[in-house]
Parts: structure tokens; sequence; C-alpha cells
């Protein structure tokens, strides 16, 4: 931290980086996203160490008082946050199926709707998964590419324009795509008419709605970008590298584990896009999970509540390991590969 | 001034200009590549484009692909080239259906102003006409000269009477001598040059917005011939329009009907000298700043509004609020580097957020339910949360708030480890107690850094509609207001205006999306000066 300017609070690098989370949270279908750069607390891995060892000194009393209430808070709290969780999975378990015969904790156990998740031709739920997976996946791949071109930009490169460019995207990004989807809708059956594989009610057309937000992750990025120290460009360049080499060999390498959280951010905030592709997507066949486990659940919604409960499993379980296998960057920051100035 | 410092300013300017090496071979083969490819995608689309109409589409993909080549063909304009992209994409599929929707709230576009204003005259004057008495029957048979589905089409008629045969299109008709059809059992059975269609594939197209739907064949006098059942006969209205006057006339009493706004709405219809209209048939067209007085002084709007935009505040500060404090707590607590199963705690705290939103809030809308829902069974209840404002109001804050305080857990949590300890302990030292440490050092600086995302949270609160579409939908609904919600927030009530089974009114939805654009920019403006974050950008 030593070349840290004086002129600044300690953690305003910190606070720059969190701030990048902005434009993430819009994305994010349950309002968080950019958790991982607000994690800026990588700064200091030096907790861990300290750990182990000084809690054993502390007991009895003390120990209530100083670690004991903690625990209970904390039990509470996760009691609370996985209430909701186990009853999803108790309902998927049940063989009725029904609201009715529910319990948080099941009763019976079964994975007869787990395996009627492949057998109804009417509700496609291993086709929806793959249309999904498919949108997820291009629009993951193309908005983290698009927003770290872009963010390299805003970062490195000095053009007029550059700081009124990072505002007014800051405000366009508010617009929420959903109030313009009467006029996306216009937009493609006219595209549609031109060419069929991109109109209405087909994937293609879907994914390039999605792709509107192509700059969604650049405030956060950039952010990323910023915390990478100067003399590195500087190096590269005297080593004869240009924008391009500076861009994808030193910097991108560097940035992988910021892309990486930031990507399964966007991905769980595509998979949980629902009103657009409610509007986009209304055959069976090019259905994403959220429309069409939506049409279900509605379709009867006391009785279909297992069939809902164990695609939700087959849904959030990846999530849910891959949250839990990426948590060192998302709660603890961007440490791994960086360098610090 | 430090190293940093020093090293930083001279990027700061334009880069020296040096030697470079000459581009590699990947670069040229993705920009042959590239090039091809547009090539190819101009080359296959532009006889649809020259069949459809569709000019705009390829204004656009020409500019793109115009722009494309300019950025990645020289080795000027660096910064272009890493936001042409991103930008391109922000441009076609955001920022020009936001003008696009602007351009909207400026017309009554909707239910019953779909059509355009000629295609309005024409079905006001073709619903108008009656079967001539003692006309002419024929029977029918539809021929195409191309597919069977897209014609073009005409109709092959034999009058019933007098065996005469004709075709017809929606042009002319055209009386047929023995050589050129062959008649069999009093209908067509073959033309030179036509293809009959069957039964089946005319009902094929007969259906609404098909190819045969409002087919009419011109008979002179007014007279058209159209179909009925599987015969067609000839029908006469008296209704003629006029051009140039641009007016209705009925022949049959005199009565001339001339377009006229109605006083009271957006829309227009065809009235007499008395103001008695000819038709409830209205048309799509400009209405100015129509919808957007609408909003502002239209007394069965304006209500609904502000309390709609009220609530709509109540509920983006309730649930950054809460969602904060509860993470924030959860953070503090469970910071202390002594406590074991840190990690555990983490782990399932962040399962709300891993679990896709449209999930949980399905599962929640259960949660409410009065007799199956686990919140009355847990707490031994029989409340009916959804069915009465109030409570539906707590119920949808309560669920956000387990949807969004793990995210605050997690921001939280960062933003305390990256408070340097030495801050607290020079605290301590003083003899500033726990608490005061936490109120006079932690949470200032903490809120440096976390404001700029309660700040965004709002804003996306501010527009949160899947909280409230797949929880409540907006209501519950009293009965002397169908279109407003006691939990709905001004996007979701937009939603209803342009998508709702009650009528759409998309021209005012489209008013009513740009005045919610313009507020939550405004609202965040003031946040972001009130937190000083865009001071800061560089």
């Amino acid at each position: 931290m030593s070349a840290t300017p004086p002129d600044k609070q300690p953690d305003a690098d910190a606070a720059q980086e969190q701030v990048l989370g902005v434009t993430g949270v819009r994305q994010a279908g349950g309002g968080l996203a950019s958790a991982p750069v607000a994690g800026a607390a990588g700064r200091r891995p030096v907790r861990r160490s300290a750990r182990h060892g000084v809690a054993d000194q502390v007991r009895g009393a003390r120990w209530w008082r100083e670690l004991g209430w903690r625990h209970a808070v904390g039990i509470v709290a996760v009691v609370y946050a996985l209430v909701p969780v186990l009853y999803l999975f108790s309902a998927s378990v049940n063989p009725v199926g029904s609201i009715a015969t529910t319990e948080l904790v099941p009763r019976d156990f079964s994975l007869v709707w787990f395996s009627e998740l492949g057998n109804n031709p009417q509700r496609p739920f291993y086709r929806w998964l793959a249309n999904t997976v498919t949108v997820a996946a291009v629009v993951v791949v193309v908005q983290i590419f698009f927003s770290t071109l872009a963010a390299f930009a805003f970062s490195r490169l000095r053009f007029k324009g550059r700081r009124p460019g990072l505002l007014s995207l800051l405000l366009i990004q508010m617009f929420p795509q959903v109030l313009a989807t009467v006029a996306l809708f216009r937009i493609f059956s006219a595209v549609g008419q031109v060419v069929p594989a991109f109109g209405l009610d087909t994937l293609a057309g879907y994914i390039l709605v999605m792709l509107g937000a192509s700059l969604g992750q650049v405030w956060l990025i950039k952010g990323a970008f910023d915390s990478i120290p100067r003399e590195l460009d500087e190096a590269a360049k005297i080593d004869g590298a240009g924008h391009a080499g500076l861009f994808f060999r030193i910097l991108l390498p560097l940035l992988r584990p910021v892309l990486v959280v930031t990507g399964l951010l966007v991905f769980v905030s595509v998979i949980a896009e629902f009103m657009l592709a409610s509007i986009f997507l209304r055959s069976t066949d090019v259905k994403t999970v959220s429309v069409g486990m939506y049409g279900v659940l509605l379709g009867d919604m006391s009785n279909n509540l297992g069939w809902f409960a164990a695609a939700s499993v087959v849904v959030a379980l990846p999530v849910i390991l891959l949250f839990q296998y990426l948590q060192r960057y998302i709660v603890g920051g961007i440490t791994a590969g960086s360098v610090k100035g | 001034m430090t190293i940093t410092d020093k090293l930083r300013t001279p990027t700061d300017g334009p880069p020296a200009r040096r030697r470079r090496p000459p581009a590699s071979t990947g670069v040229y083969v993705v920009k042959v590549v590239g090039l091809t490819l547009i090539a190819a995608t101009l080359v296959s689309v532009l006889p649809t484009v020259v069949a459809t109409g569709q000019w705009g589409f390829l204004a656009v993909f020409v500019a793109v692909a115009a722009l494309l080549v300019a950025v990645y063909s020289t080795r000027r304009a660096v910064p272009a080239k890493y936001l042409v992209p991103g930008v391109t994409m922000l441009l076609l599929f955001l920022v020009y259906p936001i003008m696009l929707t602007f351009q909207l709230s400026t017309t009554n576009y909707g239910d019953g102003t779909r059509s355009s204003r000629s295609e309005a005259i024409t079905r006001i004057v073709g619903t108008s006409a009656v079967q001539v008495p003692g006309g002419a029957v024929y029977s029918l048979v539809v021929g195409t000269q191309g597919t069977p589905t897209a014609g073009p089409f005409a109709f092959f008629l034999v009058d019933t009477q007098t065996d005469q045969v004709f075709r017809g299109t929606q042009t002319e008709l055209t009386e047929l001598g023995p050589s050129e059809v062959t008649v069999a059992d009093g209908t067509v059975a073959a033309a030179d040059g036509w293809t009959m269609l069957t039964r089946q594939q005319v009902n094929a197209i007969s259906g609404a917005d098909q190819p045969l739907d409002g087919f009419t064949v011109p008979a002179g006098d007014n007279a058209v011939i159209k179909v009925q059942g599987f015969q067609a006969i000839t029908m006469r209205t008296p209704l003629v329009y006029d051009k140039k006057a641009d007016t209705i006339t009925n022949t049959d009493t005199g009565a001339v009907y001339h377009p006229e706004r109605s006083s009271s709405g957006d829309r227009s219809f065809f009235v007499d000298a008395d103001g008695n209209r000819l038709s409830n048939q209205s048309w799509g067209e400009n209405v100015g700043a129509f919808n957007y007085e609408r909003i502002f002084t239209d007394s069965r709007i304006t209500g609904p509004f502000l309390s709609i935009f009220l609530w709509t505040v109540v509920f983006a500060t309730a649930s950054v609020g809460l969602t904060f404090f509860l993470g924030l707590g959860l953070a503090v607590v469970l910071n202390d580097p002594r406590l074991r199963f840190q990690r555990f705690y983490r782990s399932a705290l962040v399962l709300p957020y891993a679990i896709p939103g449209f999930i949980s809030l399905m599962v929640w809308s259960g949660f409410w339910n009065q007799r199956f829902g686990l919140v009355n069974q847990m707490l031994g209840l029989d409340v009916n949360w959804l069915g009465q404002t109030w409570s539906a109001r707590v119920a949808v804050i309560l669920t956000n708030l387990w949807m969004g305080f793990p995210y605050m857990f997690l921001v939280c949590t960062g933003a305390l480890q990256s408070i340097p300890s030495e801050l607290k302990e020079a605290a301590a030292i003083d003899g500033a107690s726990g608490f005061t440490q936490f109120r006079k050092i932690t949470f200032p600086l903490l809120l440096v850094s976390v404001a700029p995302l309660l700040v965004a949270a709002f804003a996306f609160n501010f527009n949160n509609f899947n909280a409230i579409q797949l929880l409540t939908r907006g209501g519950p609904f009293s009965s002397d207001n169908p279109t407003a919600g006691g939990t709905d927030i001004l996007i979701s009530y937009t939603y209803r205006l342009a998508f709702g089974t009650g009528g759409q009114q998309i021209g005012f939805a489209s008013a009513v999306s740009v005045v919610l654009f313009v507020l939550t920019g405004a609202i965040a403006a003031v946040q972001f000066r009130a937190t000083r974050f865009l001071e800061d950008v560089n």
C-alpha cells in the first residue's frame, strides 16, 4: 500500500472498485451483483492466519459475550436464509407434489418429479434448460467481452468524450429494457421479415435483445482495470506491445478472476430474466426455463408444485455450486492474479 | 507525490508515436473473414429486403458494416476499436428502442387503434356492406398463380343462375369464355395458368390477417363480391369515401361524415355534422403531448399514478434500507476473525442470492397463501396476506428483504474487511468503546464505499418488475380501479397498461415509460450528487 497517494482515503481505491457494482446491480435478478468487486477486501489478505488458536483461548461467559452470541445470530440468520430453500427441496421430493401436502421437512422421499421432468412433451424441461444455457452462455461471453473492451478504452485510453461517455452509460443503463418492450417487439417483427432466424419467437432474436446490455459490466470491469498499475502498461509498451498486445496478452489474464465472477453474476441474471422472455418466446420449443416453469406453475398452482420444485432444484443446484466454488472471489474480492499498486 | 503518480501522468497525454510491427496474420485473417461475412450477409438478405420493403433494416445494416470497416481497417481511432462493438449493440437494442418508445408515446397506438387510417376507412366501408337484394350468387373456387399460401389469388366464380363464369381479383372482375376454363358440376375445375385450391387450403388462408381475410372483388356501382361460406355473394355499401375532402358520404341518406378527435380521448372517429359517429372504428395517429397531459391532468389517472409513485418510492426505500441494515448487521456480527464456521455462515447466507430470482419469488408467492402458506403455518396465523393492500405490501417488502439481504451482506463484509484495522486500534487506544468505534469510524468509512451501491440498488428496486409481477402481479385490485393494484409499482402498472387484458394502451404506456425513465434518472442523479460519487469519476 506504500504507493497509495496520501491525498486519498486509505480505502478510496476499494471504494472506487465497489462503485463499479452499479450497473451490475441492475442486471442481477435478485438485486445484487458486483459483490465480488465490493469485496475489495482482498486487499488485506491478512486475517485468516490470525483466526485459529485465538478462539481456543476464549471460554465460558467471556466466550458467550464475545463469540457465542454471534453464533446465535448467525444460526438464526442461516435458518431464515435456508427455510425457503428447504421448502423447495422438500416439495421436490414430495411424491404428491401439491401445496397442501408439502411440509418443511419431507415426510416421503421420492424422485418421481425428477424423472417426470424429461417425460412430458407438453413441458419439455430439458429443452428449456438447453435453451436457457445457450442464451446465457452467448450473452455472458459477448457481454463480458464487449464490456471488457470498452472498459479498457475508458480506463487506459484518453479520448474526447470519455467522461461524458462514462456518465451517459450510467444513465442509459438505468433505463429498464422492459419499458421498451413494445418498441423491441416492433423492431424484431420487422427484423423477422427480413431474417426469420432472428425474428420474434426465436432464441437468436431474444439473445440480440439481451445484448442491448452489452456494456452492462463496463463500470465494474473498469474498476478492476483501474486497480492494475500503469507501470505494467509502460513496461509492456517498452517491450514493443501495441494496444492489442497490451490488452489481450498482459491485462486480460490479470483480470480473469474478476471476469469469472462478473460472468457468473450475468449468468444468473440471464437465467432469471423473465419479462422479455415472456413477451418474445411464445412457442413451447423456444422457451427458457423462467417462462416455461412460470407457465407450468401458473397452469395449476396447487398441483404442479412438485414438478416446479424439482425443476427449480435442477436449475439452481449448479448455480449454487458455482457460487460456493467461487465464493473466495465473491466474498474475498479480487485477490488472485491481480497486481496491487 | 508518489512514484505511481509520476508514472501515471505521461500516459494521460497522447501516446508518443513509435513504429509498430506489421499486423500479424491472425489479425489479417480475422479482417478478411469479417469482410466476407458482411458481404455474404448483405447478398443473402438483399432479395428479402426488396420483397418486404424493409429498407430501414438495410440502411442500418449497411451503416453498421461501414462503421466496422472504417474502424478496423485503419490503424487510427484506437479507442473506437474497443468501443464500437458494445456501443453498436447498445445503440441498436437499447438506445434505439428508447427513442422508439418516446416516439410511440406521442401516438395513440393500442387496442382499437392498431390499423392505419386507410385500413380503418376500408373496414368502415366494408362492414357497412349488405347483400344486394336479388343480387347474383356465385359458386366459388379459389385459384392461385403462385403457392397455395402466398398467392397471388383470384376467385373463380360461376353465377348460380346464369352460369356465367368470372375471374375476380381484388382490383377487377373479368368474364371468362368457355375456352379459358373448365367447369364441372357448376364450379370451375381448372383454368390455364392457375392452380385451384382445396377447401382445406382455403381454410388455412382464411383466418384473421391471412391473405383471404377481407378479400373482395369490385363489382361496379359500389358493389363488391365477398365470400359467404363456400359461395360468393354480391354486396353493396351506401358509403363512399372521398379522398380529396377526406369525408365519407352515405349515398342513400346524403349524410357526410368527417374525421374528428373525440373531445375527451385520444381517438378520432368519422362523425356527421351533429357529432354522431358513423362507426366506432378508430385508427392510429399522432396525438402530440396528449398522453403526457393525461398523466398529469386526468384525475382518473393522476390519482392512481401519484399513489403508485409514492408506493414505488416507499417500496424501493424500504427494500434498500432493510436489506442494507440486515446485511450490515450480519456482516458486522459475523466478521469477527476469531469466529469459527465463518465460511459455513457465509456459504449459507449466500444461498438466497444463488437461487435464480424467479424461482424464489414464485416459491414465496406460495408462502403467503392464506390456507397452505408456510408463513401462516409457521406463525400460527390466518392472515390473507396477498388479499389486502397493506398486508400485501408488507409481504412484498419482507420477500424482497429475503431476496436482497445476502447481497448487502456480501458487500458489507467486503467493505468491512477493507477498512484498515489500524484505525480501529487507534480509536480503541483513545478509549472509544466498540459501539462508538463502529458509529464514528467503521460506519462512515463503510458508507463511503457502499453508498453508490445503495443508489444502484435503489434504482434497481425502483424498477424491480419481477418482484411485483411474480409475487402479486400488482394485486390486490379494488373493484373500482382494475388497472391499478395495491402493490403495483410504476413499472408493473406500465406493463399492465401496455400488455394487460383490459385493452392495451401502448401509446399511453410508452408515455408513462418515458416519465418513469426520467424519474429514475433524476432520483439517481440526486442521490449520486449527495454521495459525491460522480465527482470521483475519472
